[in-house]
Order: structure tokens, then C-alpha cells, then sequence
């Protein structure tokens, strides 16, 4: 239901002709953008126009998918997000993305730069297959170098086998 | 992020060199444990080295200890300096099995004129005699040296004393790729940045250096000469691109890229030319590491359900098909040949713990060397005798040495922050 309703969603942001979308008051889910169906313009200095891709509100400035151990499978809940980001770059045929996958600290360095790469091209496979461009995407890795979670734990570990989407620019 | 390229200006240079003075070490080293059977050796402070700006016996002796191989006998009162003055009954009753002696005389100019030699006490007989006359800034490579004389002469292998280490040091959010002698002295920056740097791999003839560098937001194969500074990206490809292995003959190197998809391992000139597939999976072939003769690799791959460790032909008619090499346990990574290329090394893990192994490649047998928790990048020394790694201690990262008997340890750590990714240079070619 949710995905039905995020699609019906992105489907009228595309149709907007203006690359910004307007935050509402009236937000039922995080995950989703705003629920406008109108292409008006906003009054005049009522309200800032807004990257879809930094507002907090919009399920674009959503980064990282995050994967379970030993593994680079694109799980369900991740599955709106990554098709928004899809989504975002066929519309936007200039832009670009790198896609930097990472690994928890345990074993080979290089071994786990091979395991951060294929989280990221478990992503780009996920974006090409909605419609994205090849040439849109470099898919990379950072391996365990670049950790996010800094403890030795479970909590850390989860929190590094991750693929975050960086857009040209940032 | 910041890129600082090794330019420095003339007062920072100062302050590195000040860094990488002679008193003090950029890497402690500690020694732990000792071969069964040590030769005891006395070496008696040269003649007139007191007056010498670097002292050369403590050095050679520092060398000795280091490789477990060896015990000191102190010369107690004695103090020859010529085989004539030599009293054997004396060195006998001191249980001295060797003895090393020598002159030193300081000459105009600041250069030192050096005279050694090395004598077997019971057979009462001149082993080895070292001449030589060095500007006063190349002592202790001098005494390195006369160590390798002394260790070749009494053990009948290779010294690797006058080589030198490649490591990284991290240090809050910097990153830098350091060479060091042996002994860890004369720390030498290559590289510094505000990003990680990893897989250091020393060209066959020593003067340059590959490695990882990740400055660009991903993995970029870097080659850089060292006397000069001078470097070029030798593998920037679409995707990640990491795991430098020089060919033997230095004009090829094996990288793993994942242009093509998935990590796969290519082989590339080191002028960044010619690029060719080596390998043919869907799934992660990485860690190349060639043969002596140059005509195999062996690398790690998960083809099979789990990393393990595959050798693979790379010209020929057998070229592509990869022979499976290791069969215990379910993760086994990291290889990298001996010099002789009998053997291999590489992390082996047991449950949570990544310990170095090694194996015979004739027989397959492995030999578990460390007892650690998290061990990795081993390699070996150029005379095969002597195995470097990372590990962790205390939470801190530091070297560890082991012998590859097992039995001798040292660790190397740096005075502040975490070193990794160590890799032995080669022996010193004659100039």
C-alpha cells in the first residue's frame, strides 16, 4: 500500500515542470514527499523552493540502504527508496550519482573493499532495472575505510554495510 | 579533504628531518621470544667509534637480536681491535662462538674509514672481513651492512637488515604512507592525506611505490618513485579500482578493477597501458600476488561459496583455469608467495579470530603462526625467513614480525596513533 502510494506520488512530482516541491503541513509518512497535485507556482515569497534532493521531507535526501550481514540483497524497505533516486535520474538526465558501498572492519581490507562494491552495484542494479542510465552511475567502494559506526560491535558493524548515493556536486 | 602532495616547503622539511633524526625511532620495536639454538656472538665496540657522530656496534647488535637468531655475549674488560689482539681462550671462557671487532678512523672530508672483521672462536680462524670507507651520514647503513655480513656468514642465509618497510599511519584523519629502514629508523613520508591510503606494494627494484589511494571519493591505483616524488594514477577506471601485485620482472602489475563488474583481476603495464583480463568469475577475485617466475598468481576468490585462496597460470595454455589451494575452514585471504615461491602466507580464520598462516605448496600442509585476534596483510621478508603483518594491541594497530619458524616475535608501533598495510621493500640491488 505504502509503495503503491509513493509511487502515485513521485508520479505527480514528476509531472510538476518546476524541479522543487513544496513541503506541506500535512505529512503522514516520512518517507514520502509532498502531497500537491497542483503545479502553481507559490505566492510570491510565501514559500522557499526547495532540492528535492536535501529536503528533508522528500525521500530523496534519504542516502544509504543498508544490508545484513554477508550479504548485498536490496531489501523490500529499501526498495521505494531506491527507485525514487531511479526515478530522479531520468528526469534529470544531466545528473549523476556515485554510489559508495561499504563493510563492517572484520577481515582482508581488500576482500572487504570487493564485499563494499557489491553492495553498490546491488544498487545500481536496482536503479538500472527502474529505469535509469548506466551512464548516470559510477558504482565504487570505500571497503572498511570509511566507517561510519566506530565502535566494535554489532551496532557499528550494521551501521557500515551500507551504500550511500552521493549526487554530482554535493 | 585535503591533498597534500610531498612538496614541502624548506622549514617543514626541516622539522621532518629533525622528525627522522638518528636518536629516535619512528617505529619501537620490541622482541619476544628466541630460536631454540642462538649463536652467541660478542661484539666489541670499534676503535675510536666513540668519536663517530652515529656509534655502529649498538646498531649491528640492535640488528643481530632482532632476528632471534642470535645472543649477546657482553666483551666484559676485553677489547681488541685487531686479530692480534685476540685471545681466544678468553673469548671461550665468555661461551662466545663468534666474535666481531673493528677500527674506526674518522677522515678529512667527514668520511669514516671502517675496518671489520668477523672470527669464529673455536676454529680460531678470520669468517669475513668488511672495508669500507662511508661519508659519516651513511653509518648506520654501514652497520646494516656488517650485520647482513655477519648474518649471512653464521647462518647461511640472506640478511635483510639494510632494507627498508612501507607501512600506513593513521593518525586522527590523517593518513600517511611512510618507508622506514628495517629497524625502523629513517621515517620517511611518501604521501600524506586527509584519506585513507591502502595496499603499499614495492616495485621488484625498489624505487617505487604502488598503492590505494581514496582522495578521488574511491579506490585509485597510484605508482610513485620515491627519490623523486614524481606518481601517476596508473589504474582510474570506472568503479574501484585497488590490489596493486608487480610482475617480477616490474613491468606488470596485476589490479583488481570493478570496470567490468564485480571485482575482477586484470593485468595492466605499469605505464597504464595494455590492459587485459585475468580473471573469469561472478563473483570477487582479489589479493592477486605472482610467483617468483612471474608465470602464476594466486589470489583470493569467493567462486566457491567462501573466500579461498586459487592459483591460476597467466600465460600458456592453462591460462584462466584456477586451481582451489586452501581447504580448512571457510575464510582464507590475503595471499602473498615466498621468495622461493615453495610457499605462501596468509589470513586464516578460526572462528572470530584472523590469524597469519602459512602453506607448503608441494605438500599443502599449513602452519598457524599467530594466536591473535585480528591479523592481516602478512607478507614476507626478501629472505623468506621473516613474516610482517598487521594486528591490533590494547586497540591500537601495530606491525608484528614473526619468524617463519614461529618461534621469534616483534612488534612495531608508532609513538602516537595506528600503523597498517606494512609491506617489506626488496633486497638492496648493487648500484
Amino acid at each position: 500500500m505504502k509503495k503503491i502510494f509513493a509511487v502515485l506520488l513521485i508520479s505527480l512530482l514528476s509531472a510538476c515542470a518546476s524541479k522543487s516541491t513544496q513541503p506541506t503541513a500535512e505529512v503522514e509518512d516520512k518517507s514520502v514527499g509532498s502531497s500537491r497535485s497542483s503545479e502553481s507556482s507559490p505566492t510570491t515569497g510565501a514559500v522557499p523552493n526547495l532540492n528535492p534532493l536535501t529536503d528533508p521531507n522528500n525521500i530523496l535526501s534519504k542516502r544509504s540502504v543498508y544490508f545484513d550481514f554477508d550479504s548485498y540483497v536490496v531489501k523490500d524497505e529499501y526498495r521505494s527508496l531506491v527507485q525514487a533516486h531511479a526515478q530522479y535520474l531520468r528526469d534529470n538526465g544531466n545528473a549523476r550519482v556515485l554510489l559508495q558501498g561499504n563493510a563492517d572492519e572484520r577481515g582482508s581490507r581488500e576482500y572487504n573493499l570487493a564485499l563494499g562494491q557489491r553492495r553498490a552495484d546491488s544498487v545500481k542494479n536496482a536503479m538500472t532495472l527502474s529505469g535509469a542510465k548506466e551512464s548516470q552511475i559510477e558504482s565504487v567502494s570505500l571497503g572498511e575505510e570509511k566507517p561510519r559506526g566506530l565502535g566494535h560491535d554489532e551496532a557499528s558493524w550494521a551501521e557500515n554495510r551500507r551504500t550511500d548515493i552521493r549526487y554530482q556536486g554535493e | 579533504m585535503q591533498i597534500r602532495l610531498p612538496e614541502f616547503p624548506p622549514y617543514v622539511a626541516v622539522v621532518l628531518w629533525l622528525m627522522s633524526a638518528p636518536l629516535h625511532a619512528a617505529l619501537d620495536i620490541e622482541i619476544f621470544g628466541g630460536g631454540a639454538t642462538q649463536i652467541p656472538i660478542a661484539i666489541v665496540p670499534f676503535a675510536a667509534e666513540e668519536k663517530l657522530t652515529q656509534s655502529i656496534t649498538p646498531v649491528v647488535a640492535a640488528d643481530l637480536q632482532r632476528s632471534g637468531l642470535f645472543r649477546m655475549i657482553e666483551p666484559a674488560g676485553l677489547a681488541p681491535h685487531e686479530p692480534i689482539e685476540v685471545v681466544y681462550s678468553e673469548w671461550i671462557n665468555r661461551g662466545a662462538g663468534a666474535l666481531v671487532i673493528g677500527s674506526t678512523t674518522l677522515l678529512p672530508g667527514g668520511q669514516v674509514a671502517l675496518r671489520v672483521r668477523l672470527l669464529d672462536v673455536a676454529k680460531q680462524v678470520q669468517l669475513a672481513t668488511y672495508i669500507e670507507t662511508v661519508p659519516a651520514g651513511q653509518l648506520r647503513a654501514a652497520a646494516h651492512r656488517i650485520a647482513d655480513m655477519i648474518y649471512e656468514k653464521l647462518t647461511g642465509d640472506v640478511g635483510v637488515f639494510s632494507t627498508r618497510i612501507a607501512y600506513v599511519v593513521k593518525e586522527g584523519k590523517r593518513y600517511a604512507l611512510q618507508v622506514a629502514d628495517a629497524d625502523g629508523f629513517n621515517a620517511q613520508p611518501v604521501i600524506e592525506y586527509t584519506e585513507p591510503i591502502i595496499s603499499p606494494a614495492w616495485s621488484p627494484d625498489g624505487k617505487q611505490l604502488a598503492y590505494v589511494s581514496f582522495e578521488n571519493k574511491k579506490p585509485v591505483v597510484y605508482i610513485q618513485t620515491l627519490a623523486t616524488r614524481a606518481r601517476k594514477a596508473v589504474a582510474n577506471f570506472k568503479g574501484s579500482n585497488s590490489a596493486p601485485a608487480w610482475s617480477p620482472d616490474g613491468k606488470r602489475l596485476a589490479v583488481v578493477l570493478s570496470l567490468m563488474g564485480g571485482s575482477q583481476i586484470f593485468l595492466i603495464n605499469a605505464d597504464g597501458g595494455g590492459l587485459q583480463r585475468l580473471s573469469q568469475s561472478s563473483g570477487i577475485d582479489t589479493e592477486p600476488s605472482f610467483s617468483p617466475d612471474g608465470q602464476s598468481i594466486i589470489f583470493t576468490s569467493d567462486r566457491g561459496g567462501s573466500p579461498q585462496i586459487y592459483r591460476m597460470q597467466i600465460s600458456g595454455r592453462a591460462s584462466g583455469t584456477a586451481e582451489r589451494l586452501t581447504f580448512e575452514g571457510s575464510y582464507n585471504v590475503s595471499p602473498h608467495y615466498s621468495p622461493d615461491g615453495k610457499s605462501f602466507t596468509f589470513v586464516h580464520r578460526n572462528g572470530d579470530r584472523f590469524n597469519v598462516a602459512t602453506q607448503d605448496v608441494a605438500t599443502r600442509q599449513v602452519q598457524l603462526l599467530t594466536d591473535s585476534k585480528f591479523d592481516e596483510s602478512p607478507s614476507f621478508a626478501p629472505n623468506g625467513r621473516i613474516i610482517l603483518y598487521a594486528t591490533e594491541v590494547k586497540g591500537r594497530g601495530i606491525l608484528s614480525a614473526v619468524s617463519s619458524d614461529g618461534k621469534t616475535r616483534q612488534q612495531l608501533s608508532t609513538q602516537a596513533g595506528d600503523v597498517r598495510e606494512p609491506a617489506w621493500g626488496p633486497l638492496p640491488r648493487l648500484q
